[in-house]
């Protein structure tokens, strides 16, 4: 197994070189900063599904918390919106808020003064329906001022250092992880996925369209580094192509740094009796239970556990590309891309998980450039013939990505369903 | 009268027409469901590519010069349900049989069909580009406006051709479904290996041709769906995978597994999220010569604002999947 991992390991060293040979290293590197964001929430997603056997189908949701939150911490202050109303009325709004929620809690406590059955029913979605309204009195008037010009836009950063942004984008995960899982780990395993893509699309949707918080569509950019730019080498009499790859190769050091941390950590965590425990509980809940184990607390643990890691690594990609741009989350680039990643790499087992993500990574951004050249290559070839060259082939190779990952993951399911370095299952006594 | 006219416009048809496509949809996902107990997310698919078949054959048609009296898109539309039956059956045979065979768990059929999902996806937009088509380029689309004076309304009744023909094939096939369930050897076989798999299978049900009719069943009806939302709207490539979950949350807040569970749920999914974004003002209007000052209408007064109208669909799912997991028709419990 070891022999194989190295082998494969080994494969993509020879990868990496081969597409730095080809492509320059300006592409490759930032490639590879991008690379190791994803390992971060491959492993998070290998901590949920492989240690923990849940479905969790809503990255996309916990990415783009990740983003928002780092984009919230790093971004320098706005001013305007400060000096103006706008913090009063998000007050009130936040007041507004928890009054409803009051409200809603009151109701669903009814039955301690005897109104219970349908009535409480009825009196709960009467709360629900009070508590929106007044919250939306409140919260559609004050980000209708903070978007007008003398609210200040929107609501701008606090001029934090990326690195806490990171750090609360973990924490504001988990906060929604929490929420999530309360509401959703009691389904099964389709009913799971289902309800998570439905919330990721439901975050997605108020991350696009609150324009007061993050912009929305007109994007935040740009959005600070945690490590000198390729600016701030070339401000020390550096050429701009080592300027920008010391920029790269700083980045890429802190990235790893914290990827090597994690990696550590839940290794640890893995081969200890904290480990053990989540596989027993994948493997047979029942029995898990009757151990005296709380399965719904620990799988509870996990979901958290897993969607820190997510929040931070979509933290992470949005610091490196300095732009929050809600509208260019996919379910395809941002969900599946990431279950592909881990599947193929194998479920279960953290350095698979790893391998996974860079290798599908490297194929998922080279597979454009590649089939332009296939495409390319025919199209010269078919004009010989006089058939005519293909239209439009820059657009046309870059739909084949998608397909490729398709083939993958189908390819894998086939042939390796447990993935090129699967879990290893050790059996004692 | 005006404000009545204008409801029916605005959310009795636009709902009604919403709920057709995703009960069609929800069918699909529903029976697969209950047949073959996997989430199958390539449905969307299923719609598009079907949309996407329907479309090449009536162009072909405009191309042969062959005038149709009705939309071509509806003429064409029993050949492209054959052609999608088809390719859904390939599809299975291809991809799905094969891990059944190894007795692959339902997670693994759901991750598979998210590969197919990709595949169908990027061969589309590899062949159609990333653009959107419309099926009325070589014929008008035909708008009915009925005129309302006579309840004295000032503003006509509007419903374009494809929606009336929509409600009544869906009406017919619906109906030829529920027929098909209840009286036929083959659909009371369906409904057992639903009900029970593996008693249906000792009671000497031959499941593998259930299987098979259970993908045509979808794929035809999928196609339709996909074919009939495009004549509404437009075609593009990702025509059904922005709608998937919305016609996953009509199959499941019908209950998993219950045909009939899916028509209704797609119905109510349709009806709720034009109702959400519904703007009660333009109905209310009159009571703001009755109300006081202090207490007249907003200008908007929508339960949601528009930009979230596919979350509707969501918030009413994850509120099933914890209320009432198993659907309003008691399907498959969770």
């Amino acid at each position: 197994m070891i022999q194989r991992s190295l082998t494969l390991f080994g494969g993509l060293f020879v990868l990496i070189l081969l597409v730095g040979w080809v492509m320059g290293l300006p592409f490759t590197s930032s490639r590879l900063v991008e690379a190791a964001a994803y390992a971060l929430i491959a492993l998070g997603l290998n901590i949920q599904w492989g240690y923990g056997g849940l479905f969790n189908f809503g990255i996309m949701g916990f990415l783009m918390v990740g983003g928002a939150a780092v984009t919230f911490i790093s971004f320098p202050v706005n001013p305007a919106f400060w000096a103006g109303e706008g913090p009063a009325m998000l007050g009130k709004a936040l007041l507004a808020f928890a009054v409803g929620a009051l409200i809603v809690l009151a109701a669903r406590k009814s039955d301690r003064i005897g109104i219970t059955g349908k009535w409480k029913t009825a009196l709960t979605v009467l709360a629900w329906f009070v508590g929106y309204c007044l919250y939306r009195s409140q919260i559609d008037p004050a980000a209708a001022y903070i978007e007008s010009a003398a609210g200040g836009g929107w609501v701008g950063g606090l001029g934090g250092h990326p690195v806490l942004g990171w750090l609360f984008g973990g924490v504001l995960a988990a906060g929604i992880a929490y929420i999530v899982g309360k509401i959703c780990l009691g389904l099964r395993t389709d009913y799971l996925a289902i309800a998570t893509i439905g919330i990721s699309e439901i975050i997605r949707a108020l991350i696009k369209n609150m324009d007061w918080l993050t912009r929305g569509t007109l994007t935040v950019s740009p959005i600070p580094w945690p490590t000198p730019l390729p600016q701030d080498f070339q401000a020390g009499g550096m050429d701009g192509y080592s300027a920008l790859l010391s920029a790269r190769a700083g980045y890429l050091l802190l990235a790893v740094i914290v990827l090597a941390l994690v990696m550590w950590l839940i290794s640890r965590a893995y081969a200890g009796p904290w480990g053990r425990m989540m596989r027993a509980i994948r493997d047979n809940h029942i029995a898990a239970t009757s151990m005296g184990k709380n399965v719904t607390a620990r799988q509870l643990e996990i979901f958290v556990f897993g969607s820190v890691l997510m929040g931070i690594g979509g933290a992470m990609l949005v610091s490196f590309v300095q732009i929050f741009d809600p509208s260019s989350y996919q379910p395809i680039n941002h969900t599946f891309l990431i279950w592909v990643m881990v599947i193929v790499g194998g479920a279960g087992n953290n350095w698979g998980a790893l391998f996974g993500a860079i290798l599908l990574w490297l194929i998922w951004v080279i597979s454009e450039p590649l089939s332009k050249a296939v495409f390319d290559f025919v199209s010269t070839w078919s004009t010989q013939f006089g058939w005519g060259a293909i239209p439009e082939i820059e657009a046309r190779s870059a739909q084949m990505r998608v397909f490729v990952l398709g083939l993958v993951i189908t390819i894998a399911l086939r042939f390796a369903p447990r993935g090129l370095i699967p879990e290893v299952v050790k059996r004692e006594g | 009268m005006t404000e009545l006219i204008f409801f029916i416009n605005q959310v009795v048809i636009a709902g009604l027409v919403l709920g057709c496509i995703y009960a069609l949809g929800a069918i699909g996902i529903t029976l697969i469901f209950g047949i073959l107990r996997f989430a199958h997310f390539a449905h969307s698919e299923l719609m598009t590519g079907g949309a996407f078949i329907a479309f090449l054959l009536a162009s072909a048609f405009a191309a042969w010069g062959i005038v149709t009296p009705i939309p071509t898109g509806f003429v064409v539309l029993p050949i492209a349900m054959v052609l999608a039956a088809i390719l859904a059956l390939g599809i299975d045979k291809g991809f799905y049989a094969p891990l059944r065979k190894r007795g692959a768990k339902p997670v693994t059929l759901l991750i598979a069909s998210i590969g197919v999902t990709l595949m169908i996806q990027g061969l589309i937009r590899l062949f159609f580009g990333a653009g959107s088509y419309s099926f009325f380029e070589n014929e008008p689309k035909e708008v009915f406006r009925f005129d309302m004076a006579a309840i004295g309304s000032t503003r006509p009744l509007v419903i374009t051709e494809p929606q009336i023909l929509m409600i009544l094939v869906t009406f017919v096939s619906v109906l030829a479904l529920h027929f098909f369930l209840t009286r036929s050897r083959l659909g009371k076989a369906m409904r057992a290996m639903a009900d029970n798999a593996d008693l249906a299978q000792v009671s000497g049900i031959n499941t593998a041709l259930v299987v098979r009719v259970t993908w045509i069943i979808a794929g035809a009806l999928g196609c339709m769906a996909g074919t009939m939302l495009a004549l509404d709207v437009t075609l593009k490539p990702d025509l059904a995978f922005n709608i998937i979950l919305p016609i996953f949350a009509a199959a499941i807040v019908g209950g998993l597994g219950q045909a009939y569970g899916a028509i209704a749920g797609g119905l109510l999914i349709g009806f709720a999220e034009t109702l959400a974004v519904f703007n009660w003002t333009m109905v209310l209007r009159p009571l703001n010569a009755i109300l006081p000052d202090w207490m007249q209408l907003p200008p908007t007064l929508a339960l949601v604002p528009t930009e979230y109208k596919l979350t509707v669909a969501f918030v009413i799912l994850v509120v099933t999947l914890l209320v009432r997991p198993t659907g309003i028709f008691k399907g498959a419990s969770s």
